[in-house]
């Protein structure tokens, strides 16, 4: 009898393959890529760690974090997802524009069923996902640990995040 | 599409091995699968496979991690420990269904 065909499921685990990932934008839409990527990974079975700087930080700061904004100033590619009619991009400047603009996209995610961000951090965190903040940024803002994500383990300096990011594949976002 | 032979009888999967005929699954298939995979099937394994099977019924699509966690009741980090490293892969694998394909 030949062998019967399985799925190769311990790959990565045993390869070592590690993700970084730098969140340093504080935007809606700039915070999802890595909470995705990251929670794909960790879904393979990736070691994998985020790190939080400048307005990255949005993302894990209990103030802020399930407040994020979209706005389409500054994006001159803009149109609303799904739609080719384009918008100026100034019109983001007018009053409320950044609000409808948020609320829109806001629905548009969880049509999709993808999580808000802190419900997003609870499932990363239970995913075994490292989050780091990054110490430059918790002194220029004046944030502790107690302002942070529960989920985020430690604040630390750039040469720690270059020491724990050793052999991983890296991404700025 | 090839064939594999499990639990004595011919089965259709695809090329990684995920059976590609749901139908052909039941609970003793199930077992192989898992033993194919390193698992020993508990009552606590069975909770997120029976959910898995009973969600495909009308979604016509394998549930995500996220899915068997917020629908099905089944915290992630209790699914992370019952199938260790992909619990998502390993859990359809176990069920008899295509891995998920939603991203989240």
């Amino acid at each position: 009898m030949s062998t019967p065909i399985v799925p190769s499921f311990d790959d990565n685990t045993t390869s070592g393959r590690k993700l970084a990932i730098i969140c340093s934008k504080g935007n809606l839409d700039m915070a999802y890529p890595g909470l995705i990527l990251a929670n794909a990974a960790l879904g393979e079975g990736i070691e994998t760690h985020l790190f939080f700087t400048f307005w990255g930080f949005d993302i894990i700061n209990k103030e802020t974090m399930a407040d994020l904004k979209f706005t389409f100033v500054g994006n001159t590619s803009m149109h609303m997802p799904g739609s080719s009619m384009g918008i100026h991009h100034m019109l983001g400047a007018l009053p409320g524009a950044t609000a409808a603009s948020t609320k829109m996209m806001k629905k548009m995610i969880s049509d999709l069923d993808v999580p808000d961000v802190p419900e997003f951090l609870e499932l990363l965190s239970a995913s075994g996902c490292h989050m780091w903040a990054c110490r430059m940024s918790a002194d220029m803002m004046k944030l502790t640990m107690d302002d942070l994500f529960d989920g985020v383990e430690d604040i630390i300096s750039a040469t720690d995040f270059i020491e724990l990011s050793e052999g991983a594949q890296l991404l700025f976002i | 599409m090839p064939t594999t032979t499990l639990a004595g009888r011919e089965i259709d999967v695809d090329a990684e091995g995920f059976l590609t005929k749901p139908e052909q699954w039941d609970e003793e298939l199930a077992a192989v699968l898992a033993s194919n995979i390193g698992i020993e099937l508990t009552e606590a394994h069975w909770v997120p496979i029976r959910f898995l099977r009973k969600d495909f019924e009308t979604q016509k699509e394998t549930a995500t991690l996220r899915r068997v966690s917020t629908v099905g009741g089944i915290p992630v980090k209790e699914l992370f420990a019952l199938f260790p490293g992909k619990p998502a892969k390993k859990m359809s694998y176990v069920a008899g269904l295509q891995k998920p394909k939603g991203c989240v």
